[in-house]
C-alpha cells in the first residue's frame, strides 16, 4: 500500500461517502447523516406529509425531493391511469398530487414523459449520482448504490424525518465486500449473480452491513446490470449495496437532466473518481465468488434465498441446513405446490412477468426480445411486459421491441411496479405459477396464493415461449443474427 | 409515541423464520392514506380464510384467532423477523393489533428501525432462549413473560431470565416516548452550517434551470 498521505488510513468507498455526510455526532447517539436526495412515491408518503402538517413543519428542502407515482397505477392503458377505477388507489395518487403541490416537490405524474418506477427515474434523470446519500420509503432504494451512492430504504416516520430535516439519525453499518471475479459464462446475467449471492449468504446474510460489489465481473457489467445487483441487496438483508463509479457510470450520467454540465461536470467526475475504495482498506467481511462457475439461477421457494440452478432439482426439506430451515422448506414446498426432486426445467408456468425495478430497463427488454423474436408465447401462458418507465417504454418502441413482444403474444403495458407486488390490478390468481423478473417470491407477493419463480429476463422470456422453466444456455434463437 | 418500560403479558408464538412484511400486512392495505386502522389486517392472509367469495372468515387454527391468545401484548418469532419491504404499515399493524413487543433472534434492518419509531420493543435473544419461550407459550398460553426495558431483561414466571442488548439512545427514546425530529432539530445550527458548504458538492439538481 502506498499513499502520499500517510496520516490518512485507507478508506472504503462507503466510509468516504459516510464521512462526507456527517452533520453531527452527538455523544451516545446515532450520527446525524445528511441526505442529498429523497425519492417519494404515493404509498409511503401520505402519512409523512400529514405528520408535517400536524406538527406545523415545513419540508426543509423541496429541491432535494423528487416524486412520482408507480406502485398503484394501472398499467393497462393511459386512460385507466388517468381515471383510476380503484377509489382507494385513486385517493392515494391524488393525495400525492396535492401534497407535492402544497410542499413544492417536483412531481412526475402518470402521463409525464419522466414517470416510472421511482428507482428507474432517479438514474434516468441523472438525479442519482456517485457519492450521494439517497433515501426513499421503499426497500429497493438500494438500486441507486450501483452509481456509488449510499442509498437505502426507510419507513414512513423516517420519510417524514428527512422531509423535516434533510437528515436521518443513523447507526454506522459494517462493511462487506463481495468480489465476483472472472468472465460470466454464456447465459449468466447480473440477476443470476445476485440470486446466487442471496442463495449463498441467506436473506439475513448481510443484515447490518453495506455491501460493496467488486471484481472484474461487476466492472464488466453495464449500469443496468449493476442496478439489478444493487437492487436486490435488501433481499440479503443489507442496509445498502454499492458499486464503485467508473467510466461506465460517467458515460451513463453524462448529459442527463440533473447531471452537472460543462466545467461542473469535469469537477464532478474528478471528485467521483476519488470515491473508490483505497488500496489496503479493510472490510468487516469479504466473500469471493468465481464468476466462471456461475449457472443461471431460479428461485424454487418463498424466500429469495431459496434458489437453485436451472439444471438442478427442487430440494427436499432434508437438504435444509438447519432445523428452522427444514420447517420453512416444508412450508415453502407446500405453498409452491412442488415435489422434492422435480427438475426445475419440468416446472410449468401459467404467467410470465417481465418488469419491476429489478429488471425492466431497456437492456433487460432487449435481451428478452432477442429470445422472443420469431417465437410465440405458449398457449397455456399469460405473458406481460411492463417497462419500468416511460423513457424505457418509448425507447423500446423506437427500437421496435414492442412489436416483437406483441406479435409473440405478450401484453405490452404502461410503466409501473405492476405485478412485482400486485398493488394495482395486475395480480396472480390463487395457485397460478409465474416466472418473474422481479425481486420477491414471498407468499402472496404477486397475488394471494400466487407462486413466484424469480429469474433473469432472458429466462423469463424463454419460459413464456416453452411454458416451463427453461435453461437459456440451450435456447435456439430463431434468428442467428440475434444470437 | 407512548413511553414504555415494563411489560408483563402473555405471548403469541409464531415459530417461523423470515416472516416478511408482506405477511405481516399484505399490499392491498397499503393503499390507505391513514396512519391508523391497520390492526385488523395484521397477518391477513394467514389469519382469514379468503377462499369463499365476498366472505372473510377467521381461520380457527391460526394462532391469533385462538381465544387463549387474545390480549397478548408480546409476539415471539424466529430469525430475521420483518424482512422484505420497508412498509412501516407492518409496525403500525403490530402495534395497533395490541402488541408492544416482539421477541426473536434477529430482526431485519428497516423493520427494526420502524418498530423503534412506533414505541415497539424488539428483544433480540439467542435462538435457544427464543425456543424456550416459544415452547413454554405454546404449551401454556397463559405463560406470562416480563420485559424490563430499563434492566434489558426478559423473564418469565418459571425462572427464565435472559438479557437483551439495545442501543442506549433507542432505549432512551422508547422509555421517554420521544419523537426523533425534535431530537434532530437540537442540531439545527450544525445542520445549517453543514448545508451551506455541502450544497456545492452534492447538489441534486443544476442550480440554473438549464434542463427545464
Amino acid at each position: 500500500m502506498s499513499t502520499t498521505n500517510t496520516t490518512q488510513q485507507p478508506r472504503t468507498m462507503f466510509e468516504k461517502v459516510w464521512q462526507n455526510h456527517v452533520v453531527a455526532e452527538p455523544a451516545g447517539e446515532p450520527t446525524i447523516l445528511y441526505i442529498d436526495l429523497q425519492l417519494v412515491h404515493e404509498v409511503t408518503s401520505p402519512q409523512a406529509f400529514d405528520g408535517l402538517r400536524m406538527a406545523g413543519r415545513k419540508l426543509r428542502r423541496p429541491d432535494r425531493h423528487i416524486a412520482t407515482v408507480d406502485h398503484n397505477v394501472p398499467t393497462t392503458s393511459a386512460h385507466d391511469r388517468l381515471v383510476i377505477a380503484d377509489q382507494v388507489s385513486a385517493a392515494q395518487v391524488n393525495a400525492l398530487r396535492k401534497n407535492c403541490a402544497e410542499f413544492g416537490v417536483e412531481f412526475f405524474d402518470v402521463q409525464d414523459a419522466n414517470q416510472g418506477i421511482v428507482h428507474m427515474i432517479g438514474p434516468e434523470l441523472g438525479a442519482t449520482k456517485p457519492g450521494m446519500t439517497i433515501v426513499c420509503g421503499d426497500s429497493h432504494t438500494s438500486t441507486h448504490g450501483a452509481f456509488g451512492a449510499l442509498a437505502f430504504g426507510i419507513g414512513t416516520s423516517e420519510v417524514e424525518h428527512v422531509m423535516a430535516t434533510q437528515t436521518l439519525p443513523q447507526s454506522k453499518p459494517k462493511t462487506f465486500r463481495i468480489n465476483v471475479e472472472g468472465a460470466l459464462p454464456y447465459g449468466v446475467t447480473a440477476k443470476d449473480i445476485i440470486l446466487d449471492i442471496i442463495g449463498r449468504i441467506g436473506t439475513d446474510g448481510a443484515t447490518g452491513y453495506v455491501i460493496e460489489y467488486a471484481g472484474s465481473a461487476i466492472r464488466a457489467l453495464s449500469m443496468e446490470g449493476r442496478m439489478t445487483i444493487c437492487n436486490m441487496s435488501i433481499e440479503a438483508g443489507a442496509r445498502a449495496g454499492m458499486i464503485a463509479p467508473d467510466e461506465t457510470t460517467f458515460a451513463y450520467l453524462n448529459g442527463r437532466r440533473f447531471s452537472p454540465k460543462g466545467e461542473a461536470w469535469d469537477r464532478a467526475v474528478e471528485n467521483w473518481r476519488s470515491l473508490v475504495t483505497d488500496e489496503g482498506a479493510t472490510f468487516d467481511r469479504e466473500l469471493n465468488i468465481d464468476a466462471t462457475k456461475l449457472v443461471p439461477t431460479v428461485s424454487w421457494g418463498t424466500s429469495p434465498g431459496m434458489v437453485t440452478t436451472i439444471d438442478g432439482k427442487v430440494p427436499s426439506p432434508e437438504d435444509a441446513p438447519t432445523e428452522a430451515d427444514k420447517k420453512s422448506f416444508t412450508r415453502a414446498l407446500e405453498y409452491m405446490g412442488l415435489q422434492p426432486g422435480t427438475k426445475l426445467e419440468d416446472i410449468k408456468v401459467d404467467a410470465v412477468f417481465l418488469g419491476s425495478c429489478t429488471n425492466a430497463r431497456i437492456e433487460d427488454l432487449r435481451a428478452a426480445a432477442k429470445v422472443v423474436r420469431g417465437h410465440h408465447v405458449a398457449t397455456t401462458v399469460r405473458a406481460m411486459v411492463v417497462p419500468g418507465s416511460q423513457k424505457v417504454k418509448h425507447q423500446a418502441e423506437e427500437e421496435g421491441l414492442d412489436s416483437i413482444f406483441k406479435s409473440a403474444g405478450f401484453e405490452w403495458r404502461e410503466p409501473g411496479c405492476s405485478m412485482c407486488l400486485g398493488m394495482n390490478p395486475d395480480i396472480l390468481q390463487p395457485g397460478e405459477r409465474c416466472a418473474s423478473t422481479s425481486n420477491r417470491n414471498f407468499e402472496g407477493r404477486q397475488g394471494r396464493g400466487g407462486r413466484t419463480h424469480l429469474l433473469s429476463p432472458e429466462m423469463a422470456a424463454a419460459a413464456a415461449i416453452t411454458g416451463h422453466l427453461t435453461d437459456i444456455r440451450k435456447w435456439e434463437f430463431a434468428e442467428k443474427s440475434c444470437n | 409515541m407512548e413511553p414504555i418500560n415494563i411489560l408483563t403479558s402473555t405471548a403469541v408464538p409464531l415459530p417461523l423464520p423470515n416472516i416478511d412484511t408482506d405477511q405481516i400486512i399484505p399490499k392491498q392495505f397499503l393503499k390507505r392514506i391513514e396512519r391508523t386502522g391497520y390492526g385488523d389486517f395484521l397477518f391477513y392472509d394467514w389469519r382469514y380464510n379468503l377462499d369463499i367469495p365476498d366472505h372473510v372468515e377467521p381461520r380457527r387454527d391460526f394462532v391469533l384467532n385462538k381465544p387463549e391468545h387474545k390480549g397478548a401484548e408480546i409476539l415471539i418469532a424466529e430469525k430475521n423477523f420483518g424482512c422484505g419491504s420497508s412498509r412501516e404499515h407492518a409496525a403500525w399493524a403490530i402495534l395497533q393489533y395490541g402488541f408492544r413487543a416482539v421477541i426473536a433472534p434477529t430482526f431485519a434492518d428497516i423493520f427494526f428501525s420502524n418498530a423503534g419509531k412506533n414505541g415497539i420493543i424488539l428483544c433480540r435473544l439467542s435462538e435457544d432462549e427464543v425456543k424456550t419461550l416459544l415452547d413454554r407459550t405454546t404449551k401454556n398460553p397463559q405463560h406470562k413473560i416480563t420485559i424490563n426495558l430499563e434492566q434489558e431483561t426478559v423473564t418469565d414466571d418459571q425462572g427464565f431470565k435472559a438479557h437483551f442488548e439495545i442501543d442506549p439512545f433507542r432505549k432512551y427514546c422508547l422509555l421517554n416516548g420521544l419523537d426523533d425530529i425534535g431530537l434532530t432539530l437540537r442540531h439545527e445550527e450544525h445542520l445549517n452550517k453543514f448545508e451551506s458548504t455541502h450544497d456545492e458538492k452534492f447538489w441534486s439538481k443544476p442550480k440554473t434551470d438549464e434542463a427545464a
